[in-house]
């Protein structure tokens, strides 16, 4: 029995094992120093002690260069899945900071720790090589964002879309996990590489098949692509608004990073084609129908949406199918452009989330025709809005117009012969239709005049930071996205 | 330094966002000086160019490596045109909309961040910097439209969002597409305009790439059947809105097909020159023929940039110098005809009669009311016919004689589409200024107001200007000649073996 | 390098400027200033003609500059003594009409302003000899034209403007096409370079190299030709003419009569017989049946009109009718005739001394129906009036004069010219002129009838009180009678400076 050394884990797994403490701190804060006062003191001072610590983690993560593969791809560290971390740390910095003027619940500092137990979560999601790693990490973190769903206890439909969430996520773990046991049987192993080697040259067994059909299930259902996506809509709509950011970006980002890995590490030598008119099984045709679905039926039905919520959800469909279009073409330039077009669509989104926390809050609703004339009572708060949805419909110089077009030639290069331009199109298509419904909002909050004599809305300080700080990253990416894609 | 007629319009959408709410006055000054500075910058630059013939860089600076992009701004005497032109429009329509009053700060930022995006695709030399450019314009438009128009104004701006949305991005494919192909033959990914006009795309792909770019950039320029949403948005337009759309916007999409669609598929454009001058000459005929018959007076004028349109895709399509030199005259033109008519029935006659229909303008006298409008719509409707001495006659001249040599036929129709447009123009100059029909009795009686010293300027402005032209069309020609008969310029494989002269 | 030419057109134009805008209050300086204009052109008209060498019948004060020279475009001015001639007129008639309108009070300083753009319009076109630079005046003339009817005619005022400009606007439109393919073709706009290319027959080979259709030649010609044919006009495109002429205020159609619609002679003279010789050979038998129809078809019209200046207007076709005869005979194959080339000659020198003549004489008739429409308070009708002649007896004779010279009396200024054209015509085409004589005598009819409806027979009561002509309108109609006397007993006044160009044209025609 090999002896573990729990210092080299400990030293590995430094950003995770700070983040861990942090918790602690907050939770401790909260529940001794903390108590009696103002919910607002309380979300403040567990803001900056959260923050404190993800920034820490983040610095060690982007600063130390290691490269490490400890019991057989159990933690993989490497430049790639640091910077990985990173984002998911701002990712977090900023939902924190979104949640910091939340009024609908007085369990401050469980709440902030849920978020950095997910974000824990996800980190170990992020460097890990192996199928049992994957499915705890996942599990881990599903289990915060299902309790983070159901946190308003003041709204049944938060408890509902939890429980629907739930659900869900419970009965795609068992597909996953039934799908990895097939795996591990056909391979012999749970390192990915090793099945990679293990069903190299099996040609394509049954049992094969059964299992990347599960696995994509399961993720698909983590990411919210059709047709595993019913969840999304109710548990956006229903979670508190900074739930809902976290879940449309932390755990999007992650997901996508750990499915791209699996795909093109484990299920080598089966990818088939989707190409025009060349179809050849394996799990790229799988992966295209997905996305298609997704980015049709995204697209299309959010336009019917009244619900500012609902409809962000639909997006987040959507844009899973876009997303899904990177993992199909598994080249390295693929993989770095759907990175940056997952980094900053959950920038983006936190963003849009935040903004709707904030109408929500000064007007009782989350309903389109409640951003009416928002341009007028918060015109900074508007204006970071109009950024945001720009930059989901892709509008440039805005990094959602970047990251499409680098998905989008990266997934053209690949196919030969401009095999894979079909879904490309679809792509676009799906996308002019998408410009259509963020418009709406946009005119809303631009073009409809407010409900008579409606006061301005005050944007509370830490939040509004939060949005200008990431309009800003927007823009800048959008401008300059070797900024990031230099790290990707 | 034709790069600062866009960085000083940005910084003027800046310096007005940062203005305090309520002072319109700050805001028209600052938004006038804005246009004016770039005016003149544009005038200075495109005069110091020694050689048209040839792209002169302005800045070139890597951008996206990785996919080959660079912040690649340059110029020829295409450019240069279109340049002097946006100055032109942009300044006037600033005057003619002296009179905003509704939230005008937020009015003149979006429409100088028009103006800027417009700039910025007429010096982009990189497809994807002309790109992003080219879709920046939309939102302002949707803007402008959806919040200061008139007649159903928020249907009208979306439409024209949307057409103009899916519009850029059937273009988006084709140029993917051509990205993936040229990498391939390039050896390298490349997005410079220059370098993919001399890439050798392959027949059979640019049998469908071509149609599709050109289709995509067509939509703005107002290509019949796809120009429904020319009209409705004309007319649900501001008038500044009016004049930028038909006199700049709609010449994005017009020089769009010509810089780059035309430019990366020769052999394409060539495939489906037939179908393009078609659909073109439809354009102009029917675009006059429904012109004829309306009755708000806005939407004759929507439909007359329709068919003026026809004439610079026809020219587009005939491949030979003479009928490009006269599409991109005549985008120059029209520019200036189109701003000047809206800038009437918007400006001079609906701000004072709230009221656009011919039955109701009848009666009320204009030309005797407010005789200098009067005049001026008599001098842009001569212009807008197409008689000689302004700028409308050179062009269309240019271009039938272009046509004559490839397109017998679909050139006699297009004098027909002429005559019609004589027949609309003298109609909308009857009914909306000259009419005899009865008056009504005063039921407003109170009377107009006499026509502002802005709006004075800028009708002096845009005459002066399609005057000059069209008496000294070789200030223009000069420039726009040496692009097309350079043979290293880069449409000379265009050229090759289309038309005589 | 002499700048007569450009200054002559200049003038006027500039002239209408400054009037339009003095505003509407300086009436009469805007009237005195709008008469010095013109009188200074006139004066320049003169001058110019005692300067012509009528020996050569080349161009003189020819002014040539290049314009835009990729496209082909020249400020190419010149004038010969057919160009010369139109001057005269045109700078003859429009002081006159000037004069006519000066009681009228509405707008004066636009209406005047028109007037003077108008003549430079018509300078313009009479002076060039590139097609760009000439179609420019050509197109620049409809505009005053158009609102000089629009604003200030008739109750139809209306739709006669809007129909004089579609109609001449479908004939430009014709004229621009045919002459773009010319230029597309042979690669010039220059009318005198295209005339020399039309004689070698390089001209249609360039054309027939250039489309690839056997018959470009004819179908380039009826382009061009339906612009001037709408001009003239010739039937059937006449229609617009009599609401035109009818509905415009007296003075304007003075105007109209008396130099536009010479300018659809002018251009088949300058363009169309130069350029097209053998296409008018081609179909020369259905043009002379058109110029019959013409001649005959609009007399029996005039004949049948109750409005006097309907009436006139329709005589006027018919008298330009005979110009477009003397015009189409000339370029037919005489074979068998001997002196062809002297018939020719005489066929057109007719032709433009009929021009001339008919601009004096026609602007002359209508100066007189605005003195009557003035007295008679707007009334025009033939049945209005009768017996004046006894009550305004000088009027009822300077007026005779003037009918008598349209009729073609012998010793009055219209004699010569039709005279001219039918010895010049009968051997060329004998049966067209023998039908066309039917139309001298349906003219002789319907202007004896206007004499004796009007001023002869018993005495209208209601007109007892009718002034005569004032001694200040004695002087305004007496240079136009003087010269009906000159002309009709002297017309080498006129044919010494045109024969040389004439027989220059005629030598152009030969092949």
């Amino acid at each position: 029995m090999n002896p573990v050394n729990y210092l080299q884990i400990l030293q590995l797994a430094a950003p995770e094992t700070i983040v861990t403490l942090t918790v602690l701190v907050v939770l401790g804060a909260d529940v001794t120093v903390l108590r009696g006062k103002s919910i607002a003191a309380r979300f403040n001072v567990g803001a900056l002690l959260s923050i404190l610590g993800c920034v820490s983690a983040a610095l060690l993560a982007f600063t130390r260069h290691t490269e490490a593969n400890l019991f057989n791809g159990l933690l993989v560290v490497s430049p790639s899945s640091d910077f990985v971390k990173v984002a998911l740390l701002a990712l977090t910095i900023f939902t924190i900071l979104i949640s910091t003027s939340s009024k609908f619940t007085d369990h401050v500092g469980e709440y902030l720790s849920l978020i950095l137990l997910g974000t824990i979560g996800l980190m170990f999601l992020v460097s890990t090589e192996d199928l049992l790693m994957v499915f705890i990490a996942l599990e881990f973190a599903s289990l915060a964002l299902y309790i983070l769903t159901a946190f308003n206890k003041h709204n049944e439909k938060s408890a509902e879309a939890a429980l629907k969430y739930f659900l869900f996520g419970g009965m795609s773990a068992a597909f996953l996990l039934f799908g990895f046991s097939l795996l591990y049987g056909i391979s012999g192993s749970t390192n990915l590489r090793e099945i990679a080697i293990g069903i190299a040259g099996k040609g394509f067994d049954p049992l094969l098949l059964v299992a990347l059909v599960t696995t994509v299930i399961g993720f698909g259902f983590k990411v919210a692509a059709v047709p595993f996506h019913l969840w999304a809509p109710d548990a956006y709509e229903g979670a508190p608004t900074p739930s809902a950011a976290f879940i449309g970006s932390g755990s999007k980002v992650a997901s996508f990073y750990i499915l791209a890995k699996i795909f093109t590490l484990g299920f080598v030598g089966v990818e088939g084609s989707a190409v025009w008119h060349g179809y050849l099984s394996g799990w790229t045709p799988v992966i295209a129908i997905v996305a298609a679905l997704s980015m049709v039926l995204g697209n299309l039905t959010a336009i019917v949406q009244s619900s500012a919520k609902r409809m962000l959800a639909y997006s987040a469909i959507a844009h899973a199918g876009y997303m899904l279009l990177g993992v199909l073409s598994n080249t390295p330039a693929s993989a770095s452009a759907m990175m940056f077009y997952v980094i900053t669509y959950a920038l983006t989104t936190i963003g849009a989330f935040g903004v709707v926390a904030v109408v929500e809050e000064a007007t009782g609703g989350d309903a389109i025709k409640n951003f009416a004339g928002l341009s007028k009572r918060a015109p900074g708060l508007s204006l970071c809005l109009m950024i945001f949805l720009l930059s989901l419909g892709g509008i440039p110089p805005l990094a959602g117009f970047i990251g499409k077009f680098f998905l989008f030639s990266a997934v053209v290069s690949f196919g030969e012969n401009l095999g894979l331009l079909w879904l490309v199109i679809l792509a676009i298509a799906m996308s002019a239709v998408s410009f259509y419904y963020y418009l709406r909002v946009l005119k809303a909050a631009y073009v409809e005049d407010a409900v008579a004599d409606a006061p301005a809305i005050k944007v509370p300080l830490l939040t509004f930071l939060a949005l200008v700080l990431l309009a800003l990253l927007v823009i800048l990416l959008g401008c300059a996205p070797g900024l990031l894609t230099q790290f990707l | 330094m034709l790069a600062w007629t866009i960085y000083i319009t940005f910084f003027g959408v800046l310096v007005l966002m940062l203005l305090p709410r309520d002072n319109a006055r700050a805001a028209r000054i600052v938004a006038l000086l804005t246009a004016i500075a770039a005016c003149v910058v544009a005038f200075v630059g495109a005069i110091q160019q020694t050689n048209p013939g040839d792209v002169t860089t302005i800045v070139k600076v890597p951008w996206i490596p990785s996919i080959g992009a660079n912040y690649y701004l340059a110029a020829d005497g295409i450019s240069l045109v279109l340049v002097v032109l946006t100055g032109l429009a942009a300044v006037s329509g600033i005057l003619f909309s002296w009179n905003i009053e509704k939230r005008t700060k937020e009015f003149f930022a979006f429409y100088l961040a028009l103006i800027g995006g417009v700039y910025g695709v007429f010096l982009s030399f990189d497809v994807l910097l002309l790109f992003v450019f080219y879709e920046l314009t939309i939102i302002p438009k949707y803007f402008l439209i959806a919040r200061w128009g008139s007649t159903r104004k928020e249907y009208g701006a979306m439409k024209l969002a949307l057409y103009s949305f899916v519009g850029s991005h059937l273009v988006l494919i084709g140029l993917i597409a051509a990205w993936v192909v040229a990498r391939g033959q390039l050896g390298h990914a490349s997005l410079d305009l220059i370098e993919l006009s001399k890439v050798a795309f392959p027949i059979a792909f640019q049998h469908w790439v071509f149609p599709l770019v050109f289709v995509g950039f067509a939509i703005l320029a107002g290509m019949w059947p796809f120009h429904t949403w020319a009209p409705t948005g004309h007319v649900a337009a501001p008038t500044a809105g009016s004049m930028l759309l038909a006199g700049v916007v709609m010449k994005l999409g017009a020089y769009g097909c010509l810089r780059v669609a035309m430019v990366m598929f020769p052999e394409g454009v060539r495939m489906w020159q037939g179908e393009i001058a078609c659909l073109a000459v439809a354009g102009i005929v029917y675009g006059a023929g429904v012109a004829l018959v309306q009755r708000d007076f806005k939407f004759v004028i929507g439909y007359s940039s329709v068919s003026h349109m026809g004439f610079v895709l026809l020219g587009l399509a005939t491949l030979n110098t003479i009928g490009l030199d006269g599409a991109v005259l005549q985008m120059f033109s029209h520019g200036i005809i189109a701003g000047l008519l809206f800038g009437v029935v918007g400006r001079m006659v609906y701000d004072r009669t709230h009221t656009r229909d011919f039955n109701d303008l009848e009666t009320m006298q204009l030309g005797k009311l407010i005789p200098f409008a009067g005049v001026t719509f008599v001098i842009a409707g001569i212009a807008s016919m197409g008689l000689p001495g302004f700028s409308g006659f050179v062009a269309e001249f240019q271009v039938l004689m272009g046509a004559w040599a490839v397109f017998p036929k679909l050139t006699i129709l297009s004098g027909v589409g002429i005559l019609i447009g004589v027949a609309y123009t003298l109609r909308a100059m009857q009914k909306g200024f000259y009419s005899d029909a009865p008056p009504k009795p005063a039921d407003h009686a109170h009377p107009m107001e006499p026509i502002s010293m802005p709006e004075r300027f800028g009708a002096v402005m845009l005459i002066g200007a399609s005057l000059v032209i069209g008496l000294f069309p070789g200030l223009l020609m000069n420039w726009i000649e040496p692009c097309f008969n350079s043979p290293l310029s880069m449409f000379a494989r265009l050229l090759v073996k289309g038309g005589s002269q | 390098m002499n700048h007569w030419l450009t200054i002559l057109t200049l003038v006027p134009f500039l002239g209408g400027i400054i009037i339009a805008g003095l505003g509407a209050e300086r009436k009469n300086l805007v009237r005195s200033l709008a008469l010095a204009t013109c009188l200074v052109g006139l004066g320049g008209a003169l001058c110019m003609w005692l300067h012509f060498d009528p020996k050569s019948g080349g161009l003189q004060f020819v002014e040539k500059f290049d314009w835009v020279p990729s496209l082909g475009i020249q400020y190419f001015l010149g004038v010969d003594g057919l160009g010369l001639l139109m001057v005269l007129l045109t700078a003859i008639v429009t002081p006159l009409a000037i004069l006519a309108s000066w009681r009228m009070d509405d707008r004066p300083h636009v209406y005047h302003a028109l007037i003077l753009w108008l003549q430079a319009g018509l300078f313009g076109t009479f002076t060039a000899l590139n097609f760009f630079h000439w179609f420019l005046f050509w197109e620049l003339g409809l505009i005053p034209a158009f609102f000089l009817i629009k604003l200030w005619g008739g109750p139809k005022r209306g739709p006669a403007a809007t129909q004089f400009f579609i109609y001449t606007m479908v004939g430009s439109v014709a004229l621009l096409l045919s002459f773009l393919a010319i230029r597309l073709a042979t690669g010039s706009f220059d009318f005198i370079e295209l005339a020399a290319m039309a004689k070698s027959g390089v001209l249609i080979a360039k054309l027939q190299v250039a489309f690839g259709w056997k018959n470009i030649g004819l179908i380039i010609f009826f382009g061009a030709f339906l612009g001037f044919e709408v001009k003239v006009p010739l039937i059937p495109f006449h229609t617009w003419l009599p609401a035109a002429y009818s509905e415009a205020p007296s003075p304007v159609t003075m105007l109209l009569t008396g130099v536009m619609s010479k300018m659809g002679v002018y251009g088949f003279l300058r363009i169309l017989l130069p350029i097209f010789p053998d296409q008018i050979r081609a179909v020369l038998t259905p043009l002379l049946w058109l110029a019959v129809a013409t001649i005959v078809l609009s007399a029996c019209a005039a004949f049948a009109q109750k409005d006097i200046k309907r009436m006139i207007a329709y005589s006027s076709i018919n008298h330009l009718g005979y110009c477009l005869l003397a015009l189409f005979a000339a370029t037919a194959v005489a074979t068998g005739v001997n002196n062809s080339d002297l018939q020719k000659a005489a066929a057109l020198d007719g032709a433009l001394l009929q021009m001339f003549n008919h601009g004096l004489t026609a602007s002359a008739l209508f100066l007189f129906v605005a003195l009557l429409e003035k007295r008679s308070g707007g009334l025009r009708g033939l049945d209005d009036f009768g017996g004046l002649r006894k009550i305004i007896p000088v009027f009822t004779g300077l007026m005779g004069i003037s009918i008598f010279s349209s009729l073609g009396l012998p010793g009055l200024n219209g004699f010569v010219g039709e005279f001219l054209i039918f010895k010049g015509v009968f051997p060329l085409a004998p049966w067209a002129a023998a039908i066309s004589t039917i139309g001298l005598l349906v003219t002789a009819i319907f202007l004896l009838t206007l004499i004796q409806r009007v001023f002869c027979g018993p005495l209208n009561e209601r007109w007892a009180k009718m002034s005569d002509l004032t001694t200040a309108e004695r002087f305004l109609v007496l240079p136009s009678i003087v010269l009906m006397f000159v002309l009709g007993i002297w017309p080498q006044f006129i044919l010494g400076a045109v024969d040389a160009t004439v027989m220059k044209l005629v030598q152009q025609l030969n092949f």
